[in-house]
């Protein structure tokens, strides 16, 4: 890549540096700004990281899984947008994969991931 | 019309305040160098001539060499003319002056950019005109799937009109993308980040027009 725009990328390194760093397997807790109408409030996402893509760059994403009343959801986040107020790590998990896809097969016992100590 | 030239950098992306990923192009932009300015007298039309990026001294040809050296600058490598460059009243361009991009574009301005699209070499009709292809696999087809079908009817006219939309070389052609952002300006380092994508291969020349 050009250094031009590794210069230019400089700024969402910053940006990234604010946040905790994390990986697939981890539990976090992301806190998303949502705009209705006029009115901004805060949401909170709680789950655990299935996986981080197009790391490195502008475009970085990371998929967090949640159990919602029964209801498996999933949620990617632009890890740079403007709209991802906070993160928080909650739980390290000990996993031997980059992309956790096989948890989307499992619930409850088989679903657990061993912490990280 | 306005403009400059510059050399294309390469892509990224940037978020804007509603959180919208906007993939952008960043592109060096001047310094340009007047090179001659043209006048409805001797010419017939008014333009302004920019000149971008040095080029050796023994690659030019004295012609060249002489034409530089009037606007008392050193050889440029790409030089393009812009009719009717806006300007001020009070202070109008002179010849040799330098055209950063901060005087001809400012932020949330809309431009043009030209440049030559990379080549694709020679490809069927489907990648070169958009055909649709055949559509179907199945049903008797075989082996024909991208093919561009009749090229004409028979004996009226007894040959295949001239223009005819066929398969040859692609890309390679003058290309200009209209309306795209102005995102950032950097003029100190003579930089400009604009939406979306712009035609050619990294390092090569644009023209940003306004």
């Amino acid at each position: 890549m050009s250094k031009l725009i590794e210069e230019l990328e400089q700024e969402s390194k910053a940006i990234k540096a604010k946040h905790p760093s994390f990986g697939p397997g981890d539990t976090i807790n992301v806190h998303y700004k949502i705009k209705e109408g006029n009115k901004e409030r805060v949401q909170q996402f709680q789950g655990t990281v299935l996986q981080i893509k197009n790391v490195s760059t502008n475009g970085e994403t990371f998929t967090v899984r949640k159990i919602s009343s029964g209801i498996a959801v999933e949620r990617i986040f632009p890890i740079l947008s403007p709209n991802v107020d906070k993160i928080e790590l909650l739980r390290r998990g000990k996993v031997r994969r980059a992309k956790l896809y096989y948890l989307r097969g499992r619930k409850g016992k088989s679903a657990r991931i061993k912490e990280k100590l | 019309m306005s403009g400059i030239i510059g050399k294309k950098i390469g892509m990224t992306s940037i978020y804007d305040d509603n959180g919208q990923s906007i993939p952008c192009t960043l592109i060096e932009a001047g310094p340009c160098v007047v090179t001659q300015l043209k006048d409805v007298e001797t010419d017939g039309y008014t333009s302004v001539q920019l000149g971008y990026g040095e080029r050796k001294d023994k690659n030019t040809p004295k012609a060249l060499k002489g034409h530089f050296a009037k606007a008392k600058t050193t050889p440029k490598k790409k030089v393009v003319e812009f009719r009717d460059f806006r300007q001020d009243v009070d202070n109008p361009i002179s010849l040799g002056q330098e055209v950063t991009v901060g005087d001809v574009f400012a932020a949330d301005d809309f431009l043009d950019v030209v440049g030559t699209s990379k080549g694709k070499g020679f490809q069927g009709v489907v990648k070169r005109h958009n055909f649709g292809g055949v559509g179907q696999a199945t049903h008797g087809q075989h082996n024909r799937l991208r093919a561009p079908g009749s090229i004409g009817a028979c004996s009226f006219p007894s040959r295949v009109f001239k223009g005819l939309k066929m398969a040859g070389r692609t890309g390679g052609d003058r290309v200009k993308v209209i309306n795209l952002k102005v995102l950032r300006l950097m003029p100190e380092k003579n930089l400009i980040l604009v939406s979306g994508s712009v035609p050619g291969a990294k390092n090569s020349y644009l023209i940003l027009e306004k």
